[in-house]
């Protein structure tokens, strides 16, 4: 890369950007209460609300995974009439304030839900306030991270390799699994690790579909919330560890997201 | 270089606008930042648009929260002018860290109702069934005083009910309830009067009632401290307690 030296304006309204983010960073870290740091996280509350995000982002991950993969096989290789509608339709959850997506959630799948209502007269499944519930709406919010990933990754494979394998008698499905699945499965992984962190840090969707309970649907983000009026050392020990995580992923991933967005 | 001529008038525009206020000396609207409980919403936008009435360039905004949320808020620096809580322990934080302006003074009581689907599907008729299973319960976190309060009267009752979501306020207590995902929730009095026909309130008898005390306090710093102590000063004048007993408030 060509280094440039920048107009005067541009680099000072860059460092302007810059400072917007990082400042808020710098106050977390200075308000942290680092001599307790280690009694904070794991304090009973911090505990159980870190045992849980793990469960539900890594199920919501799986979820996404199972679904995604697929969806992204379809926009990248089948050009039905309206894909590029519906791929919005099933991005949208990316750019929707989560809290108007839990709303929806709950019509959809709540107890009075056009699904819901089925779904507890057939099966007496109830997902709000269940860890179902905070793992659906994890998915909900993350799984378009990794589709688009994925997506980007089969657009930019060779496809010349599927071909062979076709022409060497290989089933579709059979291309799928062994030939096309492993050349994406960079962007498959980078995928999940997005979505991933993308759900371990979803507070409105659980907040309004799930409710919001230690043990049960009190995720991360929620007993940050709560705990910012009883125990803040609490809370901003859990930020950080939020934060780091989200920090590593995003700097590792730095060229995954790039060229997927 | 041709003459941008709409970027001209833009600009002109721009300068218009930004010597206007000087030319024509308008006097600027007073704006009155009120924090206040969840369970107020109602009663005090009511109430603050019966105030803004009754002064000449007046404008007031509110943040409605939980009480501990706002008490957070304000000793971070949010600039609120006034301070409404439905409890004393939060507005007591704002006094500890020196931010009120004189001493909280109370304006309004509530008491606790039980909220049901419209029409009380599931029968329930006191706090003990709450405890019944199969019964979906819904409480206020119980860091926020909704939520202090609701156990207080399951505690009073003898009623060792289990819900299924603390939420962050009052007011979402009332929405998993009025959206028939949760059969009971704990409230205020004043919430199931304001749902109206979306839920149904079950009284909860006296003995095992908790009366909750409405404190509010004008913050230090206030830019418009005068106008804060008017409209503390209306809240508890006949006026305002009318407006607020509207809403099912009770006297102090």
């Amino acid at each position: 890369m060509r280094s440039e030296r920048p107009p005067i304006l541009l680099a000072g309204l860059a460092a302007l950007g810059i400072a917007f983010f990082v400042l808020p960073l710098v106050g977390l870290l200075l308000r942290a209460p680092w001599q307790t740091a280690l009694s904070d996280l794991t304090a009973p509350e911090a505990v159980t609300a870190l045992r849980l995000s793990l469960v539900v982002s890594l199920a919501a991950t799986a979820v996404a995974l199972v679904l995604g993969v697929p969806l992204a096989w379809v926009y990248a290789r089948v050009p039905f009439p309206g894909r590029d509608v519906v791929r919005a339709l099933t991005t949208l959850p990316m750019i929707l304030p989560p809290v108007v997506g839990g709303v929806a959630l709950l019509f959809a799948f709540g107890r009075r839900g056009l699904f819901g209502q089925t779904l507890d007269a057939m099966f007496g499944i109830r997902l709000p306030f269940t860890t179902a519930g905070a793992v659906l709406a994890a998915t909900f919010v993350a799984m378009p991270f990794l589709v688009l990933t994925v997506e980007a990754g089969l657009r930019s494979m060779d496809r010349r390799y599927e071909d062979a394998a076709r022409t060497l008698g290989a089933g579709r499905w059979h291309v799928f699994r062994r030939v096309t699945l492993p050349l994406i499965a960079p962007s498959v992984f980078a995928g999940a690790v997005l979505c991933w962190a993308r759900a371990l840090g979803e507070f409105g969707a659980t907040i309004m579909f799930a409710g919001n309970l230690p043990g049960t649907t009190q995720t991360l983000p929620l007993a940050v919330y709560i705990a910012l009026e009883t125990r803040p050392e609490v809370a901003i020990m859990l930020s950080l560890v939020l934060l780091a995580v989200s920090l590593a992923i995003l700097i590792v991933m730095r060229d995954r997201y790039l060229r997927a967005f | 270089m041709r003459a941008p001529i709409p970027i001209l008038i833009a600009v002109a525009l721009l300068l218009g606008a930004c010597a206007s206020p000087t030319a024509t000396e308008s006097p600027q609207i007073k704006e009155l930042t009120v924090f206040a409980a969840a369970s107020l919403t109602d009663g005090f936008t009511k109430a603050g648009i019966e105030f803004a009435k009754s002064a000449v360039r007046v404008r007031v905004t509110f943040n409605f929260g939980s009480s501990s949320t706002l008490a957070t808020q304000i000793t971070n620096g949010a600039p609120a002018d006034v301070f409404a809580s439905a409890d004393d322990a939060n507005v007591q934080k704002i006094v500890d860290a020196k931010l009120a302006d004189g001493v909280p003074t109370a304006f309004a009581t509530n008491r606790l109702e039980i909220a049901v689907a419209a029409g009380n599907p599931r029968r329930i008729g006191s706090l003990a069934d709450l405890a019944q299973s199969g019964v979906v319960l819904v409480l206020a976190a119980p860091t926020v005083p909704a939520g202090k309060y609701a156990l207080d009267a399951l505690t009073k009752a003898g009623v060792n009910a289990e819900p299924v979501s603390q939420e962050v306020d009052v007011r979402a207590v009332l929405n998993k309830v009025s959206l028939g995902e949760a059969d009971a929730g704990i409230v205020y009095v004043t919430d199931v009067k304001s749902a109206g026909s979306r839920v149904t309130g079950v009284e909860i008898p006296e003995q095992q009632q908790v009366v909750a005390r409405y404190p509010i306090a004008v913050v230090k710093g206030s830019k418009n401290a005068a106008l804060a102590h008017r409209f503390v000063d209306y809240l508890v004048s006949p006026a305002g307690q009318s407006v607020l007993a509207e809403f099912g408030f009770s006297k102090p």
